[in-house]
């Protein structure tokens, strides 16, 4: 292991991927923290720049993307109580009470160290579990990917939309149907292509990701426009106050990071989970924990409200990437964009990752560190600038945002029915958010499709067309069996909202 | 039952399940293929089922969450015209290149949404879409291919 961290450092401490660390945690935290725009976002429009990097290169400065981020996410929270991702709603319980009470640099300054603690302890957790995990899944075999990917598709769907499982199901079926355009992997006949020779390569991963995230985000702001339960709230930076943290709330942070970090990671580890759920258990835990004199400030502005969710979502963050690089099967969605990534790199990620390329291996992992410790230099002095750009207005904002797609999809592919295809795809993407059709199930699915059908091959072939590979291994069949549990678990649910 | 629009998408997301599941049928395998365990059209099909199978649920299944949209504060002309001026610029592209197309894209986009400061319009329009391509082509090595520029001579 000692090995494999030098080789890491050497990698991540070369000129090029500390400045891609740098330029990586600034755009993701400038992302972030535009409402509505998430990591998602912000490493799709990445995707295209790092095809001209090499792989160890371009997944460090996606990293530094996610990371920058999930903090950006946060400011938006604290500053205008309008989340810029998911999972850092929970920030904004007491991140903007605090900023209300002109306590906005204190909260930003608490949120930028736990999220340092936070992604600092669960990079340490990451560097100790993932040889060890990669072990482990050495042992997995085509049925037990099969099932895992099932039970990731399933778990993502149902924890990515609170009440909408069966429409997160159909977003991770048209995910999969997607991905079946274009030849066949073993026998080369073309599927679903009606003769169109664009086709016949199959739809290209950034293509759907660029039209799901970026350009179906840029379109319904501007949809919304007129919307008074979305629009922009006026943005009042006039006073941030200080960002000093005094004694008594360092020592309250003291405890609350090492929990919260734990708990992150654990819940980051699980497929489908992420920070989102991380961050609300979190909170949930040390409103459970702290004293009932500190329990009434929950929601009034506490620090050990703010720190727990900002520690466990960025825990999370590097948790979800032990499933990515151990198992080559994405925790989350961002995740799942990054596997993307790696593949269109040549890279397959999976349990031989870290002995047939442990440069990458190794050093996304360093990187991860130095991001934070970039992440807070960076951002700590520049919080009251950055808070600045949440001004930006939409009408320059929302052009820029489909020129970074349409020129990513461009450079990719030189021809028109590919924009045409985006288009489309955002225009339909578009109309489903509005009715609350999640996308990151899709996503997912699209990414897991290829491994999927191929999977699925094998083991059919192995057992002579029978299904009974789901239950002849132990491993396959707790798999399955925590998937039902999660659709039974869901269904029941949906049974008692209605009596 | 209560037809609301998640139902009609739900309708529309299984006719297109269904008509997935015909085409998958329709999937020209080896004639050696055609009795084996798993072929080409095997996936397809399973999913071509669990879509309607999803569907279907969504369609017969209560639903506790309907979501409503205000259909009178969505802003269809702006998005439409700024979706209309992607297409233009997705069919010039090629034709006429990355440089002026983009520029002209970015100008048409910001003043379609509202704006009305030239000298910024124009400042992040073709000085920027410049730089970007400076930093693409330049720097990067990512061929962009330019009709117009190589026309005027400015690229080779």
């Amino acid at each position: 292991m000692i090995e494999g961290i030098l080789i890491g450092l050497t990698t991540a401490l070369t000129f090029q991927n500390i400045l891609m660390v740098m330029v990586g945690c600034f755009f993701g935290t400038i992302i972030g923290m535009l409402p509505g725009l998430g990591p998602m976002t912000a490493i799709a429009l990445m995707i295209p720049i790092t095809y001209g990097f090499d792989p160890a290169t371009g997944l460090i400065l996606m990293a530094g993307v996610y990371y920058g981020a999930v903090f950006g996410g946060s400011t938006s929270s604290i500053l205008l109580n309008a989340p810029g991702v998911p999972g850092t709603v929970a920030t904004s319980f007491d991140g903007y009470p605090m900023a209300q009470q002109g306590k906005a640099g204190k909260a930003l300054a608490i949120a930028a160290w736990s999220s340092f603690a936070g992604g600092t302890l669960s990079a340490i957790y990451l560097l100790f579990m993932a040889p060890s995990l990669s072990k482990v899944s050495l042992s997995f075999r085509s049925p037990d990917y099969f099932a895992l990917m099932i039970l990731g598709l399933t778990a993502i769907a149902a924890f990515s939309s609170k009440g909408q499982f069966l429409k997160a199901m159909m977003m991770v079926v048209l995910g999969l149907m997607l991905a079946s355009v274009g030849q066949d992997s073993l026998s080369d006949i073309t599927r679903f292509t009606f003769n169109n020779m664009n086709l016949t390569d199959g739809i290209s991963f950034v293509l759907v990701v660029m039209a799901t995230f970026a350009m179906s985000e840029a379109l319904t702001i501007i949809l919304k426009r007129n919307d008074p339960t979305s629009a922009a709230k006026q943005v009042s930076l006039t006073e941030l106050g200080s960002i000093r943290i005094n004694k008594e709330e360092r020592t309250k942070m003291y405890k609350t990071i090492p929990r919260s970090s734990v708990i992150g990671f654990l819940i980051g580890v699980l497929p489908g989970a992420g920070a989102t759920i991380a961050s609300f258990l979190a909170y949930g835990m040390e409103r459970n924990v702290v004293s009932d004199e500190e329990k009434d400030k929950f929601g009034k502005g506490s620090v050990n409200g703010l720190s727990a969710p900002e520690t466990a979502n960025n825990a999370a963050c590097s948790g979800s990437f032990v499933p990515m690089l151990t198992l080559g099967i994405p925790g989350s969605g961002t995740t799942a964009v990054m596997l993307g990534a790696l593949l269109g790199f040549g890279v397959q990620p999976g349990p031989r990752l870290y002995m047939t390329n442990p440069e990458i291996f190794w050093s996304i992992i360093m990187s991860m560190y130095i991001g934070m410790v970039i992440l807070l230099i960076l951002n700590l002095p520049l919080i009251p600038y950055i808070a600045r750009i949440l001004a930006v207005p939409k009408n320059y904002l929302i052009p820029l945002i489909l020129f970074f797609s349409v020129t990513g999809i461009y450079v990719m592919s030189f021809n028109n029915f590919d924009i045409y295809l985006m288009i489309g795809i955002a225009v339909v993407a578009t109309f489903l958010r509005l009715y609350d059709f999640p996308m990151p199930p899709l996503i997912l699915a699209f990414v897991l499709g290829g491994l999927m059908e191929e999977n699925l091959r094998r083991s059919l072939l192995l057992s002579n067309g029978s299904w009974e590979f789901l239950w002849d291994r132990t491993l396959t069949a707790c798999i399955l069996a925590t998937t039902i549990l999660i659709v039974v678990w869901h269904i029941y649910k949906t049974f008692k909202k209605k009596n | 039952m209560n037809i609301n629009t998640t139902k009609i998408i739900s309708l529309l997301f299984f006719i297109f399940s269904a008509f997935y599941l015909y085409t998958a049928y329709q999937i020209q395998v080896f004639a050696f293929d055609e009795n084996a365990p798993f072929n080409a059209r095997t996936f397809p099909i399973y999913l071509g089922y669990a879509g309607l199978f999803f569907s279907g649920l969504k369609l017969i299944l209560p639903d506790p969450n309907t979501i409503k949209v205000d259909h009178k504060n969505l802003e269809y002309k702006k998005t439409g015209i700024l979706i209309l001026i992607a297409i233009v610029y997705g069919a010039t592209i090629l034709k006429v290149g990355y440089f002026l197309t983009t520029s002209l894209f970015l100008f048409a986009s910001y003043y379609f949404l509202g704006e009305r400061r030239w000298i910024l319009m124009f400042l992040l329009s073709f000085p920027f879409v410049a730089a970007f391509m400076y930093l693409l082509h330049g720097i990067l090595d990512i061929y962009l291919r330019d009709p117009f520029l190589q026309s005027i001579g400015v690229m080779g």
